[in-house]
């Protein structure tokens, strides 16, 4: 087992590293370096920038060296935890990130266990009781859930909630709790918010995950154990889920590592539309005005979560299986 | 391919058939039968066709302005008029615009005297067809007036007439993209798969990190880092690469799996044994043996990208206006004020969703397709 999270631990360094190189091109890909919208950031919040700060920015940042020391330098201030600052919001990155981003997280989490609370029982219902009414319509929900993007949902989900509420479904918190301190209160209104997030995030993700749970449980119950296990008179219902269900699920589970990056990608769009106070909407402020450092760090972080995330679901699932330990 | 190893008169004359018949051949009949499928691709045919011909088919100018039709709601298509007597030729009712004392909201009225029957072949909006000839002539209009059955968006535009030339580019960016994919996908997959080893290891190891990064991030930064001044046409071929740049993964992914299968088989053997050069067995024997999967995995690869272009045009990062996509449309949908009095902007939602299940329809008929010796 230690072998095991060693190795996955090694392996996810080049994947880290490709990550912060992938992200240090999108801060360098416009035209102008960092510190020119720097200036022009400060210049329109109305101050004054001689050409003396500008050139010890510059050296700062050691923007007249070459690129790889410049990378370098950016890696080395990204690993202290000094992100930079960001005009708009008029704040250090990295206290911005550590308001929102638990927000993102606990969304895209929310949405994961939707998925799977949905997911799970109507492929497995919908494989025991193949080509039946219900079979038909799960499947053909399931291809709708696939067809409706996130942001699209929400939007469609806004409206209808809109109609039959007169209420606009945005935001995390009521009013009378937005700045109060935690509260039971606080907390259950925060659940009344949340689940509407995480249904519209989990839908695009459930519809796949039907049709795997579907297909394993269908390929389980073919298998001459579940004759024999009938053949010898067991309960329907034990020798459905003491076996083949538990099969069936082990695949379904190890999808997690492309589920989660979806997951992620939903809770961004889904937070524009609704206006959650998740990370996305300071980095599409922070992509529209330019800030590209600041976007750059944002991008770099949630994929580095994303790669850890996905790392913790590996070694959480090679401890429930052994066969995946074995295999790599 | 044929089998024509069993004697004729013993089998059956529908049998006979499917002995004698090609590859192909076979794969068309499973797919014809495919009932869904086949609706889906007419569905797609139609809304290919009225990409194409968008300057015929939509009844009038995508781009002209309207002070009199802000916001306007669908002029709904009627049989029966006010008095309630029956038109064999459906017709709209014109309105009138009134300005709400109390809110200063413009509202629209039916106007009973003013009947305009639905007409073929009208004379309207001039345009300029694919830039070759000017024209004004369009597939249908309204005799007398005008009729905008999917309503007017905030600048008095008509909204049906927008899908159609939206879906110009809606529905290309996904066919370039995985053109894109494709080119990448077999080179890299059938390297991976046919070589093994070190590439192997390297493009798996890649294929992995693409994946295993949330895609969305990467596409915002990637599109925002586009030059601002550059053309409508320069930012849609940009996005169409980026897009691609995540979606060849899966079909290599394909590729590789299927050449891994196929590379042992007896006439890969056979020849190899001719002496035959690792290029020419690529691609005269494993890349045709895979066409029909590649096909299908191509198609059920649309969707995304077109899912792609929307989602980044809706948040302001993909297309910009005067470029007319979906995506764009949708971006007038996106407070909760305005589609709370205008909920008919949520019609390109609409066609997104038709064209997308209508993909998935399609590459789910065509991957069953794809194998004819599997069942039959």
């Amino acid at each position: 087992m230690l072998k095991f999270i060693v190795r996955r631990v090694l392996l996810m360094i080049p994947t880290l590293m490709a990550v912060s190189i992938l992200a240090f091109l999108i801060i360098q890909a416009p035209a102008g370096d960092f510190v020119d919208s720097y200036v022009a950031g400060l210049r329109q919040f109305g101050q004054i920038v001689e050409q003396g700060q500008i050139d010890a920015l510059r050296d700062r940042y050691g923007l007249n060296q070459p690129v790889h020391v410049q990378y370098w330098k950016w890696m080395s201030r990204m690993i202290r935890g000094d992100l930079g600052r960001s005009f708009a919001w008029n704040q250090s990155v990295t206290s911005l990130l550590y308001e929102r981003l638990p927000w993102t997280i606990l969304i895209a989490f929310s949405s994961l266990l939707v998925v799977y609370l949905i997911a799970i029982p109507i492929g497995n219902t919908s494989a025991i009781h193949q080509y039946s009414v219900r079979d038909y319509v799960f499947t053909s929900v399931g291809f709708v859930g696939l067809a409706v993007p996130n942001f699209l949902f929400a939007l469609i989900f806004l409206w209808l909630f809109f109609l039959w509420t007169g209420k606009a479904a945005v935001g995390l918190f009521s009013r009378e709790y937005l700045t109060a301190s935690w509260s039971l209160g606080k907390f259950v209104d925060l659940l009344s918010h949340l689940w509407i997030p995480a249904l519209i995030v989990g839908t695009a993700g459930t519809a796949s995950l039907i049709r795997i749970m579907r297909a394993n449980m269908l390929d389980e119950l073919h298998r001459p154990y579940v004759m024999v296990a009938r053949a010898k008179g067991l309960t329907e219902r034990r020798l459905l889920y003491k076996y083949p269900f538990r099969a069936a699920l082990n695949p379904v589970v190890s999808t997690i590592g492309y589920t989660l990056p979806e997951m992620v990608n939903g809770a961004l769009l889904t937070s524009i539309v609704l206006g959650l106070p998740t990370i996305a909407p300071v980095l599409l402020s922070a992509l529209l005005t330019q800030d590209m450092f600041l976007a750059g760090s944002i991008i770099f972080v949630l994929s580095v979560l994303t790669v850890i995330g996905t790392l913790l679901s590996d070694v959480l699932l090679a401890w429930l299986d052994p066969r995946i330990r074995e295999a790599v | 391919m044929a089998q024509s190893a069993v004697p004729a008169e013993t089998a059956a004359p529908s049998e006979e058939r499917l002995f004698v018949a090609s590859q192909w051949q076979l794969i068309r009949w499973k797919f014809l039968r495919h009932r869904v499928a086949v609706a889906a691709l007419g569905v797609l045919g139609l809304f290919y066709l009225g990409a194409f011909f968008a300057e015929f088919i939509a009844p009038y100018d995508a781009r002209l302005y309207d002070q009199d039709r802000v916001l306007q709601p669908p002029q709904r298509l009627r049989f029966v008029d006010v008095d309630g007597r029956f038109h064999l030729r459906p017709f709209v009712y014109g309105l009138t615009q009134t300005i709400n004392e109390v809110t200063y909201g413009k509202e629209y009225a039916i106007d009973p005297e003013r009947r305009h029957p639905l007409a073929l072949f009208v004379r309207g909006d001039e345009y300029e067809f694919w830039g070759l000839f000017e024209a004004d002539v369009h597939l249908f209009g309204f005799a007398g007036g005008r009729g905008y059955v999917f309503g007017a968006d905030s600048l008095g535009r008509d909204l049906l007439s927008r899908i159609i030339y939206g879906s110009r580019i809606s529905l290309t960016v996904g066919l370039l993209g995985i053109a894109l994919s494709f080119v990448l996908g077999i080179v890299l997959g059938g390297v991976s798969g046919y070589l093994g080893g070190a590439p192997d290891v390297i493009i798996q190891r890649l294929i992995e990190f693409l994946r295993s990064i949330p895609t969305l991030p990467l596409w915002m930064g990637l599109s925002a880092a586009l030059p601002p001044h550059w053309s409508v046409t320069k930012v849609y071929f940009a996005i169409v690469v980026i897009l691609s740049f995540v979606g060849w993964t899966s079909l290599a992914r394909v590729v590789r799996g299927k050449f891994l299968a196929v590379r042992e088989e007896e006439f890969v053997v056979a020849a190899q044994i001719h002496v035959a050069g690792r290029g020419y067995i690529i691609t005269r024997h494993l890349l045709p043996s895979l066409y029909s999967y590649i096909i299908a995995s191509l198609t059920l690869s649309v969707p995304g990208m077109i899912l792609g272009e929307t989602a980044l045009s809706f948040i302001g990062l993909g297309l910009q206006t005067p470029a007319i996509s979906w995506g764009v449309l949708l971006r007038d949908a996106q407070a909760i004020r305005v589609l709370a009095n205008a909920p008919w902007l949520l019609i390109p939602a609409l066609s997104v969703i038709v064209s997308i299940l209508a993909f998935n329809f399609l590459g789910d008929g065509l991957r069953d397709a794809a194998d004819p010796y599997a069942t039959v």
